[in-house]
């Protein structure tokens, strides 16, 4: 009992993570139709950049968390302007290559300068102890990370229902056209919103720099599986994209450790699980058919 | 005043507007009728800015505006209510309502919307593809009288509504035009068309073959509807 707990735990953390990124994917997708491939990329510059601030600067975790994000969701905004935009119009077939080829381009940058081997990040202070929950001591950072990421997940719920931006966002998503027939500029959103796809991948990113592996191809992997969460989910279904995240993280950890004999089970169940939804519901658990224009 | 020139339309190689030229004044009602097929929705797509194959002279007010995205048009004014009734699954009948900006001189308040339609203050918490066909035929109307557009591009408001709404819809549609505002109409049923409209232009592949008052119609209705195919 005692080790299914923990099973289940580590599962909410990893899911956490997936999350986290097949949320920015989602909203980035629903806005833009633009499958970003670079957010794997994304998210290893948010855990190479916490690593960067503290070993050039010397500026702690906290910092990075609030600096990460926004210089990341910036340098995200540039990108859409300067090379996503002027292929919009196109065949979405190149703006994939395009955030493909952008991939290969981030990760050989860090690569260059920082090798591959990978570098420890030190649990920040405050959080380096274990939180007992009676049956179970769990590592407080983890505790953080999985309330850190179920709070941003909540939050990007609520602004997507409760506010005006959320509304446009929604809207756009569902009928571009009709949208701008309504008298919206939905051109004008696209900027922000494929900003902040980024900025919560790179949080994602400034979580995982204390509990994983820092490394140029952290991402690689990594961005396959949210791709298979996107999809269990619905593509564009944001709640879809949260809860398939948490629950593909479960099934992973599960298999991980109840199915130790066949790693290849453990290790290709999400892809199983993504073909069986496939061929049961085509737009995932909680998406919707794509309606007209 | 909306003023249509020379308009032509296509869809790949194929023509779909051959130098169509219509007007729709101030207070208002004018029909586009025609098979399926003649381009009539099509001719409001582009009114609207949605249709990019298209060349020819569109204004309104003696101002250009046939090179402005579709947001820019809506704020001038335009209001389209889209032949399948563009409900948003993912928003409530007062998000549906609310998503557009106010943009005439004369926006409907919310409570007004409410009091005309008191169907959809009932159901204004719902998501708005729950409703039935009628009433999200009335909530695209009622959207549009909301942003207070000066000039209603409607596609085909009556199709598949009960003889009752029919009533309620031409109700609007003759109370908005008499408080100024011109609208133009794609309509199949000629019975409801004469009964709000003022002129009717007949569509034929591309073209507007013949424009028609209310008495000609009237005339002529079995020819019309045997022409129309219904």
């Amino acid at each position: 009992m005692s080790s299914f707990l923990q099973h289940t735990f580590d599962g909410l953390v990893s899911g956490a993570f997936l999350a986290l990124l097949a949320l920015g994917l989602s909203v980035i997708f629903g806005m833009l139709r633009v499958v970003n491939f670079a957010h794997g990329a994304c998210y290893m510059l948010g855990a190479v950049g916490t690593y960067l601030l503290l070993t050039e600067f010397g500026i702690p975790f906290w910092w990075a968390l609030l600096i990460v994000p926004l210089v990341l969701g910036a340098f995200g905004m540039a990108v859409e302007r300067t090379l996503v935009h002027p292929l919009a119009r196109l065949d979405p077939l190149y703006n994939f290559l395009l955030t493909f080829g952008l991939t290969l381009v981030l990760q050989d940058l860090v690569k260059l300068r920082y090798g591959t081997t990978s570098s420890p990040y030190a649990t920040p202070a405050g959080l380096t102890g274990t939180v007992d929950f009676g049956l179970f001591d769990f590592p407080a950072y983890r505790v953080f990370v999985l309330a850190f990421a179920a709070v941003a997940c909540a939050g990007v719920w609520w602004l997507l229902g409760h506010t005006r931006v959320g509304m446009v966002v929604r809207a756009a998503t569902e009928r571009p056209e009709l949208t701008r027939a309504l008298g919206i500029d939905v051109g004008r959103w696209v900027t922000p919103v494929f900003g902040f796809g980024i900025a919560l991948a790179a949080v994602a990113g400034v979580l995982a720099a204390p509990m994983r592996a820092v490394n140029p191809l952290m991402g690689a992997d990594l961005v396959i599986v949210v791709f298979a969460v996107v999809v269990i989910g619905g593509l564009g279904s944001i709640f879809g994209s949260v809860a398939a995240g948490f629950g593909i993280g479960l099934v992973q950890a599960w298999g991980e450790s109840y199915l130790d004999q066949w790693p290849i089970v453990a290790q290709t169940s999400v892809f199983v699980i993504m073909a069986v939804v496939l061929l049961w519901r085509p737009a995932g658990l909680f998406g919707r058919e794509e309606a007209p224009a | 005043m909306l003023r249509v020139e020379g308009l032509h339309a296509w869809y790949g190689e194929a023509t779909v507007l051959r130098d169509v030229a219509l007007t729709v004044a101030p207070g208002e009602v004018v029909t586009l009728v025609g098979r399926n097929g003649a381009g009539k929705s099509t001719l409001l797509r582009c009114v609207m800015g949605l249709h990019p194959g298209r060349r020819g002279t569109i204004s309104l007010d003696d101002r250009d505006i046939g090179s402005l995205p579709a947001h820019r048009r809506a704020r001038l004014g335009l209001g389209w209510v889209p032949d399948d009734r563009g409900a948003y699954a993912s928003l409530s009948v007062t998000e549906n309502l609310t998503l557009p900006p106010a943009v005439g001189p004369d926006p409907w308040s919310l409570d007004r919307v409410y009091e005309t339609f008191p169907v959809l203050h009932e159901r204004r918490n719902s998501a708005a593809t729950q409703l039935s066909g009628g009433e999200q035929q009335m909530l695209a109307l009622a959207r549009v009288l909301r942003m207070g557009a000066r000039v209603l591009l409607c596609d085909e408001p009556t199709e598949g509504l009960a003889p009752l709404l029919v009533a309620r819809v031409a109700d609007i549609l003759r109370q908005v035009r008499d408080q100024g505002t011109a609208v133009l109409l794609v309509e199949q049923n000629l019975r409801f068309a004469t009964g709000v409209a003022d002129r009717h232009h007949l569509l034929a592949e591309g073209r507007v073959v013949e424009t028609l008052r209310n008495d000609e119609v009237r005339e002529r209705e079995g020819e019309l509807l045997t022409y129309l195919g219904i």
